[in-house]
């Protein structure tokens, strides 16, 4: 409109957008009621169909539920492999027949053995009397008349792989001095070789599942897209922009995604907790101080945020594909 | 200053379908213009190409001192915010009352709550329906909802006022009826172009006609 030659009122003059501009304090309130309001009717719209919504919550719940536990549980396990010296050594038992001056000599030698870190000798008498002190059998010691403990050297390999171990252990059982050269701590190993595995494993599973979570937040409202065609279109014809169209859906998946997460949480403590007690329970049997540990806050704030971030991607990901489609004709 | 001009505009659709041919006109600001032509004669696809539903394949189409060519697609919406446009289906939402529908504009373009509520009432009471603002349009008849579409379509004060066969739905009484509430606004100063193919009532009204026929400009350019 020609704005410099018509007055601002009349009779046949146009009004035209200087009558009706919004200011921009109105356009930023009316903005954030606009998030507030279209947040909770998304959520109404979700208990309108209670049923089909707690199945949807279900699954992703469990989907998200699932890596959350065997992530977590993993977690025990490591903390339960933590307690110990996870350095493998190689304890060699000394023959009966060597002296003690000789496993003394035997010991010095090995000191200066390449592919040993460290050598530490326990002489019989120190291992009679390690025994009695600790073992709590020490009683039984009175039947001998000598002392009935070899003498031990335990080493500290440089080389710590399975297969560096084993070729050493077959080196040093070797030697005439030992009768017997065991690995100790090679079974931790191979639980934390297990466990990593396992954690591998497990990340490719919430993987799935979480592109399962996305999937499925998309697909439904996909759904609700299409049975609000109408409204769109509608909305689209009076001057909607795409991020106003947009809005509602994006909030359906932040609170699929919200709701999804807190049942998921909900459903790993409560699987935690009824096993909680048995472990306990067979950690007290080994004198363990372990105990079950939840997701903690730094778990709980990620299974939350994953959720709300896959359920908002979901629903990004559909309204911006099937939005540009939807286009008044 | 015109409120719409057509240099040289055609139309043609996927399919080889020529909706309009060549078309030239302008509307000035505040007047009030009919487009008739049978159906198919290229009604519908100058409205759209307006309220930019389409673009053209060839020629200028301007509202206002604003070529549409070069309005981007994110544009579109403010476009239409400048628009206010009549649905020969209504075009309502069954879901909401009679007052929600009438406030979307608004409340698409961040009206303030209390304003828009006011501008709201304004607008049902100019078409005559503000009692029932609180009902579901379901449940209003034809000539109602199609009052409801105006209201609508005016609530935001447009310029521009369009109409796609506004009374096509409606008895001859009420059409009339409907065509004078078009005049009202437009002796407020709003430019409107109301398609129909109501010849006789077109013709009682006295209002300047625009006729395409085959999707070319037969009269009234």
């Amino acid at each position: 409109m020609d704005k410099s030659n018509r007055p601002d009122q009349g009779q046949n003059i146009p009004r035209g957008a200087v009558a009706h501009r919004v200011k921009f304090g109105d356009k930023l309130r009316s903005w954030s009621n606009h998030h507030l309001e279209v947040s909770v009717q998304s959520l109404q719209r979700m208990l309108l169909t209670p049923v089909a919504t707690l199945m949807t919550l279900a699954v992703l719940a469990i989907a998200l539920a699932l890596p959350g536990f065997m992530l977590t549980a993993l977690q025990n396990i490591q903390q339960l492999g933590s307690g110990w010296d996870t350095d493998p050594r190689i304890a060699l038992y000394i023959n009966d027949s060597a002296s003690d001056e000789r496993v003394e000599q035997f010991s010095l030698e090995l000191m200066l053995h390449d592919g040993l870190r460290s050598v530490e000798l326990i002489e019989r008498a120190r291992a009679l009397q390690d025994f009695s002190e600790y073992s709590g059998f020490g009683d039984i010691l009175s039947f001998f008349d000598s002392n009935p403990l070899p003498a031990v050297v335990l080493v500290l390999p440089v080389d710590q792989s399975e297969q560096g171990l084993l070729t050493l252990q077959a080196e040093l059982a070797a030697l005439p001095e030992v009768d017997e050269a065991v690995v100790d701590m090679l079974w931790i190993q191979r639980l934390q070789a297990y466990i990593n595995l396992a954690e591998r494993f497990s990340w490719v599973l919430a993987g799935l599942l979480g592109l399962t979570v996305l999937l499925v937040v998309g697909n439904t409202i996909r759904m609700t897209l299409e049975s609000r065609r109408d409204e769109i279109i509608v909305a689209k014809l009076v001057g909607a922009t795409d991020a106003w169209v947009r809005r509602p859906f994006l909030y359906s998946g932040f609170w699929y995604g919200l709701l999804g997460a807190l049942l998921a949480w909900v459903l790993v403590q409560g699987a935690l907790w009824l096993m909680a007690d048995n472990v306990n329970q067979l950690a007290q049997l080994y004198m363990s101080g372990f105990s079950v540990q939840g997701l903690g806050v730094k778990g709980s704030l990620l299974l939350l945020l994953t959720g709300l971030l896959l359920g908002v991607s979901g629903g990004w990901m559909v309204t911006g594909r099937h939005l540009r489609e939807i286009e008044p004709t | 200053m015109a409120a719409i001009s057509f240099t040289n505009v055609s139309k043609r659709y996927e399919g080889g379908h020529d909706a309009l041919v060549g078309v030239d006109f302008s509307l000035q600001s505040g007047e009030m213009a009919f487009l008739t032509g049978h159906s198919g004669a290229g009604k519908s696809t100058l409205l759209k190409l307006i309220m930019l539903m389409e673009r053209p394949s060839r020629g200028q189409v301007m509202v206002g001192d604003q070529d549409l060519a070069q309005l981007q697609r994110n544009m579109i919406p403010w476009h239409r915010r400048r628009i206010g446009v009549v649905f020969q289906n209504h075009q309502l939402l069954f879901d909401r009352t009679v007052f929600d529908n009438v406030a979307l504009p608004l409340q698409i373009s961040g009206y303030d709550p209390v304003d828009a509520a006011r501008r709201v009432r304004a607008a049902l009471s100019k078409v005559g329906l503000l009692e029932k603002e609180q009902q579901n349009p379901i449940s209003l008849s034809s000539g109602e909802q199609q009052r409801i579409g105006i209201a609508r379509a005016i609530v935001h004060k447009p310029q521009l006022l369009l109409a796609d066969e506004p009374t096509g739905n409606l008895d001859p009484a009420l059409s009339e009826d409907v065509m004078h509430l078009f005049e009202q606004f437009n002796r407020v100063g709003t430019t409107v172009l109301i398609a129909s193919h109501d010849l006789s009532l077109i013709n009682r009204m006295g209002h300047r006609t625009i006729t395409l026929s085959g999707g070319r400009l037969v009269s009234g350019g």
